[in-house]
């Protein structure tokens, strides 16, 4: 794996082997000194177009845990708000040699170009509406720790699936993994055609009850004045997982972050049958699987040891 | 188009097909003077003065007519001009064109006009004809002096690039043509209902995450406009249909007799969504968008049962810049002049999904909607011949491109068959460089 740009790229057995590695770094998590030298006197660039809490900060964190040296890059206030393209930018940042670009862009495609533009290995932060591959690794990581093996399992995608990178990459994730998916909200959420990715469309929660797994997407405000919905409270009406729809032995996930009342209740995020803080703790740990399987795992340039004989420094922290 | 010397030369052996003009056959063209003098029996033309091109087993057409072309000046000369534009025109074979108006400021007046026209006749390598915009500025709101533009010399008048949104200014442009004549070409869209889209809305659009226009954004627009220039007497040209819906709204109007005629572009007839898979914007990205198959299956029966008289490329340049993006905010348009005829060919023509002879006269169908004369071989016409070699085979831009602009949406695309020799307006206007002439002693 070269870059990872999105979830359809991936075989089975390449999702279960960065959750596996992901396993591996979960029992660093738990040691009191949690950082290892993999990517010593590597370079990690983040380069983030849209506002991310979750996301960027926990890819941030993965660098500095596995040592890489990290340059982070929002569009407030650097160069692209001055109107450089992201072909320049990409251009510009490569000056630093870095072994790998996490970048987000509102637009589909986005990684795909900085990959074709770049010599770094690129990981797809999200792109437009399109893809959100670490997400839906890190969901898959989650669910298979719950349940073992997805196989056979039934999964309803509840909410805006129209507006969601999430919800794509998911759908994908869980088919590839054995899940039955079911996406299910108002029709004028629901993209004409998706059917054709292999999964079942519902307009109503009727049926929720067959779901192993009912994972929830954010319902995002501005939608109602573009009249998707005619109001959250109508929205909530039909398609809030509440306490009353949500069965005892069902599994609740949202990605994050989530508006209480209108998507789901606040009985449900903090129920028992909620996996919305494992999912962000696996956040940090499967990103850390994936920078290291994009950078180590192949062994393609490892970080010098030593001085390299040309009168060049030995790098600092490094035994001479 | 430039002054130049005219045609004096024999194409000798050609197997020469005007389905029009009921030609189809192998003779000698004989041109003097800028004009067909002769079809002569092969053999049979006298050795003379004149140049003499070896044509044997090379196919000698009418020149194509392109009705739907961005030269992108005044305003926008970076992605192309009028002698770039033109010659890439020449290259694919036509004999004439038809400029858009929405340029960089729009064509709105009568000087813009006037201005482009001059420039034409200075630096263009084939006839080119001039649409000005239906409203100020394509604003969508006040008409244009259109009896003033005609006068200067547009031929016709269209936004292309925006519908015209409201109802109520198309109905006062249909009303005022009763004065000023001149066919109002329509890019029909409904901006309502295509939102932020970016490319077909389907299958495609639902697994890239991509904001899709749907097929009837275009369909309920035509059958707006037909039920209006029916109740006005208006004459429309519907610019590159992309869906069965609107094939089906055309026909419906044409049955109900409204004066309507309209057009379809090769990347329409050659390529689907799935194009779009790649998000590669430089050659998938354009508007109307590539649509699923069952539409361009439409549009092929279509320009079979006439219901699609003629063919325009909509060939749209664009910088490197404006297509080096992600696919969303990127520019929309290919170009086309230089391959339509070769993909054409190629891809319906050689599998059999059309004959020859229809697509002749499709490339050719574009001059009548707007009044001009169908390009032909019969003797006595002015000299507009596409002279092609069918089996040759080549690949899109290895040798660079005419235009100014390399956003061709079949680049890198190995093409069959291809455009040795343009005669437009009487006067050679293309040579394939490696074509070599044989002159006579």
């Amino acid at each position: 794996m070269r870059h990872l740009l999105s979830i359809e790229q991936l075989s089975k057995a390449e999702i279960e082997s960065i959750l596996e590695r992901a396993e591996s770094f979960a029992e660093v998590g738990r040691r009191d000194i949690k950082k290892v030298p993999t990517l010593r006197g590597r370079t990690v660039v983040s380069l983030f177009y849209e506002s991310s809490t979750r996301t960027g900060s926990s890819f941030e964190l993965a660098a500095k845990r596995l040592s890489a040296d990290l340059v982070s890059v929002k569009a407030a206030g650097s160069s692209v708000d001055k109107g450089e393209s992201l072909k320049d930018t990409v251009a510009t940042l490569s000056a630093y040699d870095p072994a790998a670009i996490v970048i987000r862009h509102p637009h589909a495609g986005a990684a795909q170009l900085v990959a074709d533009w770049s010599e770094a290995a690129v990981v797809n932060a999200g792109d437009g509406k399109h893809e959100h591959p670490s997400q839906a690794l890190l969901d898959v990581f989650t669910l298979r720790r719950r349940l073992g093996s997805l196989e056979g399992r039934r999964i309803w995608i509840v909410g805006d699936v129209l507006h969601s990178r999430v919800a794509r990459s998911n759908l994908i994730a869980f088919q590839a993994m054995g899940a039955e998916v079911t996406v299910c909200g108002p029709p004028t959420l629901i993209p004409r055609g998706i059917e054709e990715l292999g999964c079942e469309v519902s307009h109503s929660l009727e049926r929720l009850g067959e779901a192993d797994v009912v994972y929830v997407l954010r319902m995002q405000m501005e939608r109602m004045r573009e009249s998707f919905v005619p109001s959250l409270r109508e929205y909530a009406t039909h398609f809030q997982i509440d306490s009353r729809r949500l069965g005892p032995r069902q599994l609740l996930m949202h990605p994050g972050p989530v508006n209480r009342g209108v998507e789901l209740s606040g009985e449900a995020i903090d129920s028992p049958q909620s996996l919305i803080a494992e999912q962000v703790a696996a956040g940090l740990v499967v990103r850390m699987a994936i920078l290291y399987e994009l950078l180590a795992a192949r062994g393609e340039r490892p970080a010098p040891a030593e001085g390299d004989g040309a009168g060049r420094p030995t790098p600092i922290g490094q035994p001479a | 188009m430039r002054a130049g010397e005219a045609a004096d030369l024999v194409l000798r052996g050609a197997t020469v097909l005007d389905p029009a003009a009921g030609i189809d056959g192998a003779h000698d063209v004989v041109i003097r003077d800028g004009r067909i003098a002769e079809l002569a029996a092969p053999g049979s033309a006298p050795e003379d003065s004149a140049e003499s091109v070896d044509a044997g087993g090379l196919h000698a057409f009418p020149a194509f007519f392109d009705p739907h072309v961005h030269l992108r000046t005044p305003g926008q000369e970076h992605k192309e001009d009028i002698e770039t534009g033109t010659r890439a025109a020449a290259a694919g074979g036509f004999c004439g064109i038809l400029a858009m108006a929405n340029t960089a400021p729009p064509v709105s007046t009568a000087a813009d006009v006037a201005a482009l026209r001059e420039r034409a006749r200075a630096e263009a390598s084939v006839p080119v004809a001039f649409l000005a915009t239906v409203t100020r500025g394509m604003e969508g709101r006040e008409l244009t002096e259109m009896a003033e533009l005609r006068q200067a010399g547009a031929l016709g008048f269209s936004d292309d690039g925006l519908p015209i949104a409201s109802a109520r200014v198309m109905r006062r442009a249909l009303q005022y043509q009763r004065l000023c004549g001149g066919t109002i070409a329509l890019h029909e869209e409904d901006p309502e209902l295509s939102g932020e889209g970016v490319m077909h809305e389907g299958a495609v659009s639902a697994a890239l995450g991509l904001a899709g226009i749907p097929s009837v954004s275009e369909s309920t627009m035509i059958a707006r406009d037909a039920t209006l220039a029916a109740y006005e007497g208006g004459r429309i040209h519907v610019q590159h249909l992309s869906a069965a819906e609107s094939v089906e709204a055309v026909r419906a109007a044409r049955a109900a007799g409204v004066e309507v005629s309209c057009e379809v572009t090769p990347h329409h007839l050659c390529l689907t969504d799935e194009q779009v898979r790649g998000l590669d914007a430089s050659r998938a990205k354009m508007n109307p968008p590539l649509r699923a198959d069952a539409d361009r299956q439409a549009l092929i029966a279509g320009l079979r049962d006439g219901t699609i008289e003629c063919i325009a490329t909509d060939h749209a340049p664009h910088a490197p810049e404006d297509k080096e993006v992600p696919f969303e905010g990127a520019a929309m348009g290919v170009t086309g002049l230089e391959t339509a005829f070769a993909a054409l060919h190629t891809d319906l023509v050689v599998p059999g999904a059309i004959d020859l002879a229809l697509l002749v006269e499709r490339m050719g169908g574009g001059a009548e909607p707007f009044g001009l004369e169908r390009p032909s071989l019969a003797p006595g016409s002015e000299a507009n011949v596409a002279l092609c070699d069918l089996a040759a085979e080549w690949t899109v831009g290895e040798d660079g491109y005419e235009s100014r602009s390399h956003n061709s949406w079949c680049a890198g695309r190995k093409l069959t068959g291809r455009v040795l020799m343009t005669i437009a307006g009487g006067q050679v206007s293309y040579r394939l460089r490696s074509f070599s002439l044989g002159v006579a002693s």
